[in-house]
C-alpha cells in the first residue's frame, strides 16, 4: 500500500505549465527528497500536497482517499522562514497544536489540559534539544534553534507525513549535521512519511531513502512557459504516457542502496542504485 | 570625522533634546518683554506671570459661577469624550479589521467600501451628527469614532494581510479552525501594531475633538479655549494649549510603554 499516491497529476497557472504528468508512488515511513533547479516545480510540488494549491488535472490520494483541498493535521510542515510564531514562547509555540485540538473555539487551554499539553511540549522540545529554552521567544533563538522548534511543533499532532521545505538551507554547515542527526532519528522513532524539498544533493543523500530529481526537459525561451517541470527518468513516468511532456517532470529517481527502514536505525551507505 | 558617523552620550542628547524647547521659551521670553515693555496691558504674549496666575485662578480656585475647578472640570469632559472615541474606533477597527484582512469574503465585500468611506472628510459630517445626534455628548465622540476607525480598519486589515503565509499555513496543519487562527495567531499579533496605529489617531483625535466642542459644548478644553477668545485671553489659551499637548504626549507615551509591557516579543520580531 502506498503511502501518498500522484495520479497523473498537472498544476497549471494559465498558459504556464508547472508540473506535468507527475505519476508517483510514495511508500509509508519513506524519506522522500525533491532535488532540482530554482523554478522546477518542486515548492509547487509541496504545496500541492500541502493542499495551499489544487492540481488542474489528476488527483492526490493520501491513504487511498483524496487529500482535503486545504492543509489539516494529518500533514505537518516546516518552512525555511516563518514557521514558528513570533508572540508565542517555545513551549507556547509547541502546546498550540494541542490547544487547537482539545480546545474550543478560540483555542485556549485552561487548568489541567493545559498542564498536560504542557508537559507534553516540554517533553518534545527535550526530545529536540531545546531543554531549558522553554520560556524564549524565537526571536531570541538562533536559526538551527527555531528550525528544531519548528519541528517540535510540527511533530505535536503526531501527523501522518511531514512535508520539509528547504527547511535547512539558511543554516551554517555545522549546526545544519545537528539537525539532520535529530531529522533522522526523528523519522526513524516517529511513524512518519517524510517529503522534503532542499538545493543540497548531500542533505538528500544524507537523509533521504529516495530521491527525485525535477526538470524542465525543454527550456528554450519562448517555449518555457509552455513546458513545465514533470518527473523525468522514473519507470512509471518513462513508460510513455500518451500527451507530449510540457511541464516540469521527474528526471531521476534514485532509491538509496542499501536501503535505509524507517525504526532500525541503520547508518546509510553512500552506494546509490537508480531504479 | 563624517557627521553619519558622529555618536552622541546619553547627556548629549539629553540635551540636545531640550535645546530646541529652551530656544522656543527664551525666544517667547524676550518677545513677551519687548511687547510689554512698550505696552503693560498688551494682551498678545503675555508674560510668565500673567500665565502663572490664570493657569492658578482655572486649577486650584473654584469657579466663582459654578463651583468647578474649571482646568480639572474641561480636562475631565474632554478626556472622557476622547478615550470612548479612541476606544470604540480600535475595538472597531480590530473586529472588522481582522475580518476584512483575514475572510476573503469580508476582504471582497467590505474593503472597497471602507476604502471609499475613510475618504469622507469626517469635519463634513459634523453638522449631520450635529442634525441626527443632537449637541451633547454622543455626537462628539460620534466624530471622533468616524474620524478615526475607518483608517485604523484599513491599518489593522493591511497588518493582517502582512502575517506571513506560513504561519496561517502552518496554523492550518496544527488543525485550527478559522476562529482558532483569528484568536491565537492573527489578534495577539495584531494588536501591537494596532497599539502603533492608534499612536498615530491621537493627532487627529483631539482635533476632531477641539472641532466638535468649539462648535457646541458647554465644558472642556477646546470649549474652554474658543470661549476665552473672545476676551483675548491669551494667558488662558497658551497653558490650555501647552496642557493639551502634554496630554496628547503622554498619551502616546502610554500606548508606546503598553506595548513594550504587554508585546515583549514584538520589538525583537519587527527587527527580523
Amino acid at each position: 500500500m502506498s503511502e501518498i499516491v500522484f495520479e497523473h497529476v498537472w498544476k497549471e497557472y494559465g498558459d504556464h505549465v508547472v508540473l506535468e504528468q507527475i505519476d508517483l508512488e510514495i511508500e509509508p515511513r519513506a524519506f522522500l527528497v525533491l532535488v532540482g533547479p530554482s523554478g522546477c516545480g518542486k515548492t509547487t510540488f509541496l504545496r500541492l500536497l500541502l493542499g495551499e494549491e489544487r492540481p488542474t488535472r489528476g488527483a492526490i490520494l493520501l491513504e487511498n482517499k483524496p487529500l482535503k483541498p486545504e492543509p489539516d493535521f494529518d500533514r505537518g510542515v516546516v518552512f525555511q522562514r516563518y514557521s514558528v510564531f513570533p508572540h508565542l514562547t517555545a513551549v507556547e509555540n509547541v502546546m498550540v497544536g494541542r490547544e487547537f485540538e482539545r480546545a474550543g473555539f478560540f483555542g485556549h487551554l485552561s487548568g489541567a489540559k493545559r498542564r498536560a499539553a504542557r508537559e507534553e511540549a516540554e517533553a518534545l522540545l527535550a526530545e529536540v534539544g531545546l531543554a531549558g529554552n522553554e520560556t524564549k521567544y524565537p526571536s531570541a533563538m538562533s536559526g538551527g534553534m527555531q528550525q528544531r522548534l519548528a519541528l517540535a511543533q510540527a511533530l505535536m499532532r503526531k501527523p501522518r507525513v511531514l512535508l520539509l521545505d528547504e527547511p535547512f538551507g539558511a543554516l551554517d554547515p555545522g549546526i545544519r549535521a545537528d539537525i539532520h542527526v535529530l531529522m533522522k532519528r526523528i523519522w526513524n522513532e516517529t511513524d512518519l512519511t517524510v517529503v522534503m524539498v532542499t538545493h543540497d544533493l548531500r542533505e538528500a543523500f544524507a537523509l533521504g531513502t529516495r530521491i527525485i530529481a525535477f526538470e524542465r526537459p525543454r527550456d528554450l525561451p519562448e517555449e518555457r512557459e509552455r513546458y513545465g517541470a514533470t518527473l523525468v527518468g522514473d519507470t512509471k513516468a518513462a513508460a510513455g504516457q500518451a500527451p507530449p511532456r510540457q511541464g516540469a517532470t521527474i528526471t531521476k529517481d534514485i532509491s538509496l542502496w542499501p536501503a535505509k527502514i524507517a525504526g532500525s536505525d541503520t547508518k546509510p551507505k553512500a552506494a546509490t542504485k537508480p531504479s | 570625522m563624517r557627521a553619519i558617523n558622529l555618536r552622541l552620550s546619553r547627556t548629549a542628547r539629553i540635551a540636545l533634546a531640550l535645546l530646541p524647547f529652551v530656544a522656543l521659551l527664551v525666544a517667547y521670553n524676550i518677545g513677551s518683554n519687548l511687547r510689554l515693555a512698550e505696552n503693560p496691558n498688551d494682551k498678545l504674549l503675555p508674560s510668565f506671570e500673567t500665565m502663572g496666575e490664570a493657569i492658578k485662578a482655572y486649577a486650584f480656585e473654584p469657579d466663582p459661577r459654578t463651583g468647578q475647578y474649571l482646568l480639572w472640570s474641561d480636562t475631565a469632559a474632554s478626556l472622557k469624550r476622547l478615550l470612548s472615541g479612541l476606544g470604540i474606533a480600535a475595538l472597531i477597527a480590530l473586529v472588522f479589521g481582522v475580518l476584512i484582512g483575514l475572510l476573503p469574503v469580508m476582504g471582497a465585500t467590505l474593503g472597497p467600501f471602507v476604502a471609499v468611506m475613510s475618504m469622507v472628510p469626517p469635519l463634513a459630517l459634523l453638522p449631520i451628527l450635529f442634525i441626527v445626534m443632537g449637541l451633547g455628548e454622543a455626537s462628539k465622540i460620534a466624530l471622533i469614532v468616524i474620524g478615526t476607525s475607518l483608517k485604523l480598519i484599513r491599518d489593522v486589515a493591511l497588518r493582517v494581510g502582512d502575517i506571513p503565509r506560513e504561519q496561517l499555513i502552518k496554523a492550518q496543519t496544527l488543525g485550527a479552525s478559522t476562529a482558532q487562527i483569528a484568536s491565537r495567531v492573527v489578534f495577539p499579533q495584531t494588536m501591537p501594531r494596532l497599539l502603533d496605529a492608534l499612536r498615530l489617531e491621537i493627532g487627529p483625535a483631539w482635533l476632531f475633538l477641539i472641532a466638535a466642542e468649539a462648535i457646541a459644548a458647554d465644558s472642556g478644553l477646546g470649549y474652554r479655549i474658543f470661549l476665552v477668545r473672545r476676551y483675548l485671553s491669551m494667558d488662558v489659551i497658551i497653558p490650555y494649549v501647552v496642557w493639551i499637548t502634554l496630554l496628547a504626549f503622554l498619551m502616546d507615551l502610554a500606548l508606546r510603554l503598553l506595548q513594550r509591557k504587554a508585546y515583549p516579543w514584538f520589538a525583537e520580531a519587527r527587527k527580523a
